[in-house]
């Protein structure tokens, strides 16, 4: 970069960032410290004493049976969110390519779901699916299903997953028709000449330039599944049946909050703060990758 | 351009209706069901067409209906939604813009460290650090106040990289040609890079606008006072369905009135929100 121009105050600058700088402070670090410092110590059962234990919570939370369940849960759910949500999106942004009449009315119709929160849209799928007054619930039956997500399991993951998914749809397309429109015609033209069918075009030219594209909301949609999905998960589940959909920060909320266990509550935000900073830099070189190479 | 087969293009056009269907149909069912009867919600299947209860319904609503069930009328939960919605996006815009402002065009000791600091909380989300946060709000006497619900949110990297990256593009000589016609640091901030910001700003509020009204783990946490609720947040108490009494034909109100303004701003100022959201994942 050449140097900038630049003015010469002195004071100035620092009045500038100051409010940024004094809300991330108060809200951001000193809280995330606290997390380190508290999942480092462990109170007896009335709250009296107060023990520094080093890692013990770490190792507590990290052999606890409904822990290692809610990791398991929260990889089905995200990567089921991620993989239903790209595949529907990928699929209609190719079709939405092809089309040139009604292209930007199928847009708009779309990207809807986008601005409603996660935990309305969650409501709203219960309502559908919902076993005494869900109208898909109602057909679901007739078809000789016994549909019930507020005691099966699975069938509440599937709700969560579905729900999930629905509102990120509209996201990936948007990227995905992005990706699409910078894939270059000419190539396209050529692969049409020397005889590629529809198909194999798209297979072989089209998928491989998306995969910038692809890896990018994958990303992205492992960090929303992970984190935005609370709402859904609250709103709908409330971690049942059991602990069937018990998601990792829903855990955390739970503990701390419901459960009042602050060590362990602690601990796990520290493993989550780590879950983070590696998808955030994974992402991260990602991007760099995508600069070096236009 | 190669052409495409008349099939094919029908083929595109039946699957884009399908997703269409299946995008927009929990909404409309939504809005069907907000103009039925209580009866007709709780003996499914529910028709496929409206009803005839609009007027009821609505004016029932948002003139007492709500209240009934939730202690807190339609207009105090959508006023305190905008509140927060408008708060948070005009203010992380504010800071956002002054601190990429300082980082971009001004040379002082610990500019780097203070960058480093704001990128950082990228990796920071609330849900990582929901205790702490909450006994620092508890503190600070935060619990149940509009800034409780929208300072904390104000905070975060997106916005302040966006205009940074944005600002770099400014090239040099009209930072000098406006310091030779005498200029000083806050004519140059208001007379140039703000007209010249205007997409961006326009395109960032959309996205932050949807942001704050769609909260939901936040305002749980900080709101006791059924006051202070946000709509999201009174839906999820309206509803109870192991409860006989829930009424489902207001509360399906309350869900349109909670879906409708975030849809209207998303599809009104669409090309804002494409380029809002294109950009602050860059």
């Amino acid at each position: 970069m050449t140097p900038r121009v630049v003015f010469p105050n002195k004071v100035l600058p620092y009045l500038l960032v100051a409010p940024q700088l004094a809300i991330t402070l108060v809200f951001f670090y000193w809280p995330a410290g606290q997390a380190f410092y508290q999942s480092m110590l462990r109170q007896d059962p009335f709250g009296l004493r107060t023990r520094f234990v080093w890692f013990a919570n770490f190792r507590k939370v990290l052999a606890d049976p409904a822990y290692l369940n809610s990791i398991k849960v929260t990889v089905v759910f995200s990567l089921a969110t991620a993989i239903v949500a790209m595949c529907v999106a990928l699929l209609l942004a190719v079709m939405a390519e092809k089309v040139v009449r009604g292209k930007g009315l199928y847009r708009t119709l779309l990207i809807w779901p986008y601005a409603v929160a996660p935990a309305i849209a969650g409501m709203l799928w219960l309502f559908l699916f919902n076993p005494s007054i869900g109208s898909l619930a109602y057909m679901l039956r007739s078809f000789g299903i016994a549909w019930d997500p507020l005691l099966n399991g699975t069938h509440a993951m599937i709700l969560l997953v579905s729900a999930a998914a629905w509102k990120q749809i509209s996201y990936n397309f948007l990227f995905f028709v992005a990706g699409l429109q910078a894939v270059p015609k000419t190539l396209i033209e050529a692969a049409a000449m020397d005889g590629a069918g529809e198909t194999k075009r798209f297979w072989t030219i089209v998928f491989p330039l998306l995969a910038p594209t692809t890896f990018f909301l994958l990303v992205v949609n492992t960090v929303y599944a992970l984190f935005d999905t609370f709402g859904i998960v609250h709103a709908v589940t409330g971690g049942g049946p059991g602990k069937a959909t018990e998601t990792l920060v829903y855990k955390v909320y739970n503990d701390g909050f419901v459960n009042l266990i602050l060590g362990d509550s602690a601990a796990q935000s520290v493993i989550l703060m780590i879950i983070v900073i590696s998808l955030t830099a994974i992402q991260f070189r990602y991007v760099e990758r995508k600069v070096h190479y236009g | 351009m190669i052409g495409q087969s008349s099939s094919r293009i029908f083929l595109a056009h039946a699957v884009l209706i399908l997703g269409i269907l299946i995008v927009a149909f929990p909404i409309y069912y939504t809005f069907v069901a907000s103009t039925q009867t209580l009866q007709t919600i709780l003996k499914p299947p529910l028709p496929l067409l409206p009803g005839d209860q609009f007027w009821n319904n609505y004016s029932e609503a948002l003139f007492g209906g709500v209240g009934r069930i939730g202690g807190v009328s339609v207009g105090r939960l959508l006023l305190n939604t905008t509140v927060m919605a408008l708060g948070i996006a005009v203010g992380k815009i504010f800071i956002s813009i002054l601190s990429a402002y300082a980082i971009v065009f001004f040379r002082f000791p610990l500019r780097m460290v203070f960058f480093w600091l704001i990128f950082i909380t990228l990796m920071l989300p609330v849900e990582v650090r929901i205790l702490p946060t909450y006994k620092v709000m508890v503190d600070l006497g935060m619990i149940d106040t509009y800034a409780g619900l929208i300072i904390p949110l104000i905070a975060s990297a997106t916005a302040t990289l966006l205009f940074r990256q944005f600002f770099m593009t400014i090239p040099g000589e009209l930072v000098e040609a406006a310091r030779v016609d005498g200029a000083g640091p806050w004519r140059f901030f208001f007379d140039i890079l703000l007209p010249l910001s205007r997409t961006n700003i326009a395109a960032l509020f959309v996205i932050l606008f949807i942001y704050g009204w769609t909260q939901y783990l936040w305002p749980l946490l900080v709101t006791n006072s059924n006051n202070m609720n946000t709509i999201v947040i009174a839906l999820r108490r309206m509803v109870s369905f192991a409860d006989a009494d829930t009424q489902w034909h207001l509360v399906m109100v309350t869900a349109m009135l909670a879906i409708v303004p975030p849809i209207l701003v998303v599809v009104l100022m669409q090309r804002w929100f494409v380029r809002g959201l294109v950009d602050s994942e860059k």
